[in-house]
């Protein structure tokens, strides 16, 4: 009589789930998924910063296209900017483009217009007259928002960009739809090929999931207390 | 040293700067008081442009505030501004605070710009907080340290808008002491204020406003005691004997 559930398809293909047909083949599952989370995280920042900063520009003629830009992105749902980036870029570039550099580009795309609404939010929330006393000194604009306004307001930002990473991390499941091999692929190859096991393998890569979202929010978390320190201004 | 002649403001529809004339000379202490919403606050504001004028000109340290031309960045760093609200960097340590500007504006070394800094903060007393952060400083504290940041660029005038109006009474006369010694020194300042012992003291003019416009401008023994304007007699009656 089989047990309930039968946990042995998880541990006979357990590095798969992790490494894909790494070294011999392609870097796949867990550890591709972590590629394409940090690797889109890290290009979004960069993004986000600059799209963040000039939507909150002085000058209409960058404030209103950037707006535009950003408002774009997220009135899109990320499984059609991910298409698009997977059709467009290739033909864009002339020449064919890795699946999963298209879900990078797409992945990085999306969430930078998330993170430059964080980092408007967080420009925005520091107190006029921060700016002020450091132009009164004599700074110029961008030296005050260098030395004054930004330290302030990524402290400030720091929580939301983390939960911005964990919805990232999430987000790369999306890139199954353009057969990138990450963790819900791999499961979904698994499954296929054991055809009797459903239950155990999507149990099992949720799981994986949670494991690794739970521990970066509890890192959050810590920092958000952390940085609990600007209650005086 | 500063110089007002026909200068308007508009908030929208507020005319909250009609026709101001002022002419301030170096080393002159000029206390400006008046009623809330007087334009007092946007009167000293627009010395550094931290408000734009509409009209009118005003010249300051030779230099027209409101032309394009005028380099804002420089003129600013002869004006020290100090704020109702303090406004230190909460994340840089006192000494942190007064550095920043010199550093990065005056191109000063690290070295001397924090020995700059030990001295300002000696003459505002509190050379034991260098390290501290602002939030771990009582408000008369703050207010000394931005008065010390002010400071360290060197300005040849001093713009003040409401010092103390932030600060517990038992804090008002540190500050005050502060900016009295900085008065006898010879610097050109700009008061909003409304210590009236201050004024009394300190100033070699005050200048009455109201509704956007200066209704009296006269030596503070005279404007104590026989204030021309019906609105001058009420407000000092009102501020010097508030239960009134």
């Amino acid at each position: 009589m089989d047990p309930w559930l039968d946990f042995t398809v998880i541990r006979n293909n357990l590095t798969y789930f992790f490494i894909g047909s790494y070294p011999h083949g392609n870097l796949g599952g867990v550890a591709l998924t972590l590629y394409l989370a940090v690797t889109s995280c890290v290009i979004s920042f960069v993004g986000g910063l600059i799209l963040g900063l000039l939507s909150v520009s002085r000058h209409r003629a960058i404030r209103y296209p950037t707006l535009a830009v950003i408002n774009t992105v997220r009135g899109v749902p990320l499984l059609m900017v991910i298409f698009w980036m997977y059709f467009l870029l290739p033909s864009l570039l002339g020449h064919p483009v890795p699946e999963s550099r298209t879900v990078i580009a797409a992945l990085a795309l999306f969430t930078s217009a998330y993170m430059a609404e964080i980092v408007r939010a967080g420009v925005e929330g520091i107190p006029r007259g921060q700016t002020e006393a450091a132009l009164a000194t004599g700074l110029r604009p961008w030296q005050a928002l260098v030395y004054v306004v930004l330290p302030q307001g990524l402290r400030n930002m720091l929580p939301s960009f983390v939960n911005q990473f964990v919805s990232l991390i999430k987000d790369t499941s999306l890139a199954y739809i353009v057969g990138v091999s990450e963790l819900t692929q791999v499961a979904t190859q698994v499954n296929n090929r054991s055809m009797v096991h459903p239950t155990e393998i999507f149990f099992f890569i949720a799981a994986v999931y949670f494991i690794i979202c739970f521990t970066f929010t509890s890192i959050s978390r810590r920092l958000e207390s952390r940085l609990a320190w600007r209650k005086s201004i | 040293m500063i110089r007002f002649e026909g200068v308007h403001k508009w908030f929208g529809n507020l005319h909250v700067l009609n026709t101001i004339n002022l002419h301030v000379r170096q080393g002159e202490v000029v206390v400006i008081c008046g009623p809330s919403g007087s334009g007092k606050s946007t009167l000293i504001r627009t010395i550094n442009r931290l408000e734009p004028i509409d009209k009118g000109k005003l010249i300051v340290d030779g230099m027209h505030v409101s032309d394009q031309k005028t380099d804002i960045n420089r003129l600013r760093t002869e004006i020290g501004f100090v704020f109702q609200q303090f406004n230190l960097y909460p994340h840089l340590t006192v000494l942190r605070n007064i550095t920043l500007a010199p550093i990065k504006v005056r191109k000063v070394g690290k070295k001397e710009a924090q020995e700059q800094a030990m001295a300002l903060l000696e003459r505002v007393g509190l050379s034991e907080k260098r390290d501290a952060y602002p939030s771990q400083l009582s408000g008369g504290e703050q207010q000394r340290v931005a008065i010390a940041r002010s400071l360290a660029m060197k300005p040849r005038i001093m713009l003040f808008d409401e010092p103390t109006s932030a600060l517990d009474p038992e804090m008002i006369g540190e500050v005050l002491a502060v900016m009295k010694d900085l008065a006898e020194s010879g610097m050109t300042m700009c008061v909003v204020t409304h210590e009236m012992g201050f004024a009394r003291e300190v100033a070699d003019r005050i200048v009455f406003m109201d509704h956007g416009v200066i209704l009296e401008e006269r030596e503070p023994a005279a404007f104590f005691t026989s204030p021309q304007h019906a609105r001058a007699q009420q407000f000092l009656k009102q501020i010097l004997s508030p239960m009134h």
